[in-house]
């Protein structure tokens, strides 16, 4: 079976978090990784804590330790980085799939790059994104009965 | 080839999981305007619908489903990352082999929690 071929990452972590010079979908993908680091993170924690409901506990209902204010606002954060990385998930996977970057063109100069042909789709998607953090604000702030 | 079927699985993983979270998230955190699922009125984190939606086998079953395809969608993407730090083979073998342990400990404490309560609320349904 062939090796794979490795590749040194020089830049270790500001190779992951350092967006330089490059366009607006390598900040997306930046905050992409991060949203999604910050949701596992809350995931590990929330199945631990639901899973005491088996055992009688309910920690998130009135009067009980994660019904405070931080906790709230924790959870809005969760909830603005889901809305984030499903949506942004969504154009990755339909450009993974190719869709909408257009068809393959020769590389003849003046260069065309795929990137402004997806760009109406991330700007699609980062308005629904708003939609959905706005309508959860609502609810947030207690506004929604 | 088989780093391909891993990503092609974290791929798919991630459009289920915006179908079933998406559900979650309307349930849970969006509850004040679509009002759904919350069977005994005021918020949908209260202790009754939480029972409410545990007597359902529809939610045990979605639960566990979602469980088990969040995890493989958030370690896959864990591992993913921290292999661009160019690890050594065995490093990565190590990373690997945590991930999964780890994954496989919460599933199973998660399945159990969520078919144990679907249990209890099923038993307190029925008086």
């Amino acid at each position: 079976m062939a090796e794979l071929k490795r590749y040194d990452n020089r830049l270790g972590l500001w190779g992951w978090l350092g967006g330089g010079r490059w366009g607006v979908e390598r900040y997306a993908y930046i905050l992409h990784r991060l949203t999604g680091l910050g949701i596992l993170c809350y995931f590990l924690l929330h199945i631990v804590v639901t899973s005491l409901r088996a055992t009688g506990r309910y920690l998130w209902v009135e009067g009980q330790f994660f019904h405070r204010p931080i906790f709230k606002f924790g959870e809005f954060l969760v909830f603005a980085a889901f809305a984030y990385h499903a949506l942004n998930g969504v154009r990755l996977v339909l450009v993974e799939l190719g869709f909408a970057v257009g068809k393959p063109i020769e590389p003849v100069y003046p260069y065309r790059t795929s990137l402004n042909v997806q760009r109406p789709l991330l700007i699609s998607m980062m308005v629904l994104a708003l939609i959905f953090l706005a309508a959860g604000g609502y609810e947030f702030l207690g506004l929604a009965r | 080839m088989r780093e391909t079927k891993y990503w092609t699985w974290h791929m798919a993983a991630g459009v289920a999981i915006f179908f079933l979270l998406g559900l979650h998230m309307l349930i849970m955190h969006m509850g004040g305007i679509t009002h759904l699922f919350a069977a005994h009125g005021g918020a949908a984190v209260s202790k009754e619908n939480s029972l409410f939606r545990d007597s359902a086998l529809f939610f045990t079953i979605t639960y566990v489903l979602l469980l088990g395809l969040a995890l493989y969608h958030g370690l896959y993407g864990l591992r993913t990352i921290v292999f661009e730090l160019t690890l050594k083979p065995a490093a990565e073998k190590a990373v690997s082999l945590v991930l999964l342990v780890a994954g496989l400990g919460l599933f199973g404490l998660g399945a159990w929690a969520a078919i144990a309560a679907h249990a209890i609320a099923q038993a307190g349904a029925r008086g």
